[in-house]
């Protein structure tokens, strides 16, 4: 059961990780990496939209708070292996080369794709979470409290 | 009777070419590019993708240009296509307390754990014309810190051991859904929420400001307000687990409003919730504020008569489009309609007339 889990773990974040990357920025990575496999698509790239809930108070009851734009499709290669994919905006491109990885990352090429794909992928977008986490902290107050009068 | 008129055509392709023309301006000064609109314009991108109730900065750039800066407008834009697209689904109550804030203060509490963070702010900006922005594009380089690790909590959570703070304990009800079902009253808090999160900037500001003028005072404070990204994360039926399939920047503002205790209710502070999408506090601010007034039912208040505590004049009013589509239609041609108030006008007068002549008579 704990591996069923993990499992989905490990594929839950690449996932996460590939709806976030910048346009165009997973193509790129993955044509640096390995020479794309020919496949089939089972659900051609198609622009929807996701509802976004946020909750009353932030811990209350749900509501719905606006769409964003996605993009999914659905693959397969040669070995069999399916690739989903569900990403932020509407490149039907960057929609491809996600659901590529995915697939690509159940075959023997994981840990090749792990390091040349994902691993700089999660370091662009960590990179740039710290630069702006760091700008904000240097926002920070330090309040002190200035002593008046003469006791 | 149905009289249809033709022979608009021709002007009507003129005037919209000439609009296209007017739209681009002086050919002598670059072309503005959607790029420019999304990186500078930040703040209208921010604004027309709250109330087109689509986050996509690209296509809210792309509706400002189209409509010349006129943002109601890009914001017509945005909803149009919005209904143009299938819905995969819908995500997971984002977590603002996972938020990765760009922005964090709070009015209430000054030592509040994890600080107070103020961030692109222009408070504090002394609101003078910066002529040097006129002459070049310098910007000083922005300072650094290095940031503490790990999620900035909300201030109500931990500020709250006392009780004296009003609870929203988890609640997993369905919300519904303004986009498919028309708004119903008396609505309950979730479709309150999702029309103020898209109703128009200024006339949620009014109704908030007429709140602290007194018309449905309820004593709010900043309790905390925050500005950054979340992820957004959605389960995916056909692998049958979530996954985040993106990330959107918010501004949530949570009130903290003095009340004297009702029927129900326990002396204790209140509460009014704002989120947005994008950077707006002046939007997040005033929805929090609004939220409060709508909540005077449940909280065993008096009903004031006041504009801000009546969601059907507030609900049915504040939505740009709505208000924009039936206000501007009176400038259509209305020939048969006027034509017959015409004919009713004149029927009057001869009466009122010919009355007059009679009395005279007698």
């Amino acid at each position: 059961m704990k591996d069923f889990f993990d499992e989905h773990a490990d594929r839950k974040a690449w996932m996460s990780l590939l709806a976030k990357a910048p346009n165009g920025r997973v193509s790129a990575l993955l044509d640096g990496a390995i020479e794309r496999p020919a496949f089939t698509w089972l659900r051609a790239p198609e622009i929807g939209s996701a509802m976004v809930r946020g909750r009353a108070g932030a811990t209350g009851a749900p509501f719905n708070l606006g769409e964003i734009t996605v993009t999914r499709c659905a693959l397969t290669i040669e070995s069999g292996a399916v690739g989903h994919a569900y990403i932020q905006g509407r490149s039907k491109a960057d929609a491809e080369a996600a659901a590529l990885v995915d697939a690509l990352m159940q075959t023997d090429a994981a840990e090749m794709l792990r390091t040349n794909v994902l691993e700089p992928l999660r370091k662009e977008l960590e990179q740039a979470k710290a630069t702006r986490a760091a700008k904000a902290a240097a926002t920070k107050v330090e309040f002190f409290t200035m002593a008046r009068g003469e006791d | 009777m149905y009289v249809a008129v033709k022979g608009g055509e021709r002007a009507i392709e003129n005037a919209h070419a000439w609009l296209a023309e007017e739209r681009r301006g002086d050919t002598a000064v670059a072309e503005l590019g959607l790029a420019q609109i999304k990186e500078q314009l930040k703040l209208s991108v921010d604004r027309v993708m709250a109330e087109g109730s689509l986050y996509d900065p690209d296509l809210a750039a792309l509706a400002i240009k189209q409509s010349r800066g006129d943002l109601i407008e890009a914001i017509f834009l945005i909803r149009a296509y919005r209904t143009t697209m299938p819905r995969f689904g819908s995500s997971k109550p984002v977590d603002t307390g996972a938020m990765a804030c760009d922005r964090r203060i709070s009015a209430t509490f000054k030592d509040l754990p994890g600080g107070q963070v103020l961030g692109p702010t222009f408070d504090y900006t002394h609101r003078l014309l910066d002529f040097k922005l006129a002459a070049d594009g310098e910007v000083p380089e922005t300072a650094m810190r290095k940031a503490d690790a790990g999620h900035v909590p909300h201030v109500t959570k931990f500020l709250n051991q006392e009780g004296l703070i009003e609870e929203s304990p988890q609640d997993d009800t369905a919300p519904p859904d303004l986009t498919r079902e028309p708004l119903e009253m008396p609505a309950n808090r979730a479709s309150r929420l999702q029309a103020l999160a898209r109703a128009d900037e200024g006339f949620t500001l009014g109704l908030a400001y007429s709140t602290q003028r007194g018309y449905g005072r309820n004593h709010a404070f900043v309790g905390e307000l925050r500005i950054g990204a979340v992820p957004v994360e959605m389960d995916i039926p056909e692998l049958g687990f979530a996954v985040e399939i993106g990330e959107v920047t918010l501004t949530e503002c949570e009130t903290v409003n003095q009340f004297k205790g009702s029927k129900t209710e326990p002396p204790q502070f209140t509460r009014g919730y704002g989120l947005v999408f994008g950077q707006s506090e002046r939007k997040a601010i005033s929805m929090a504020l609004v939220d409060r007034a709508l909540r005077w039912k449940e909280l065993g208040e008096d009903f004031e008569n006041a504009p801000a505590q009546d969601a059907e004049f507030v609900l049915y009013h504040a939505d740009n489009i709505q208000a924009t589509g039936f206000l501007e239609h009176i400038k259509l041609p209305h020939y048969v309609d006027f034509q017959s108030e015409l004919e009713l006008v004149r029927k009057l007068r001869r009466e009122a007339v010919s009355a007059q002549v009679q009395e005279a008579a007698e």
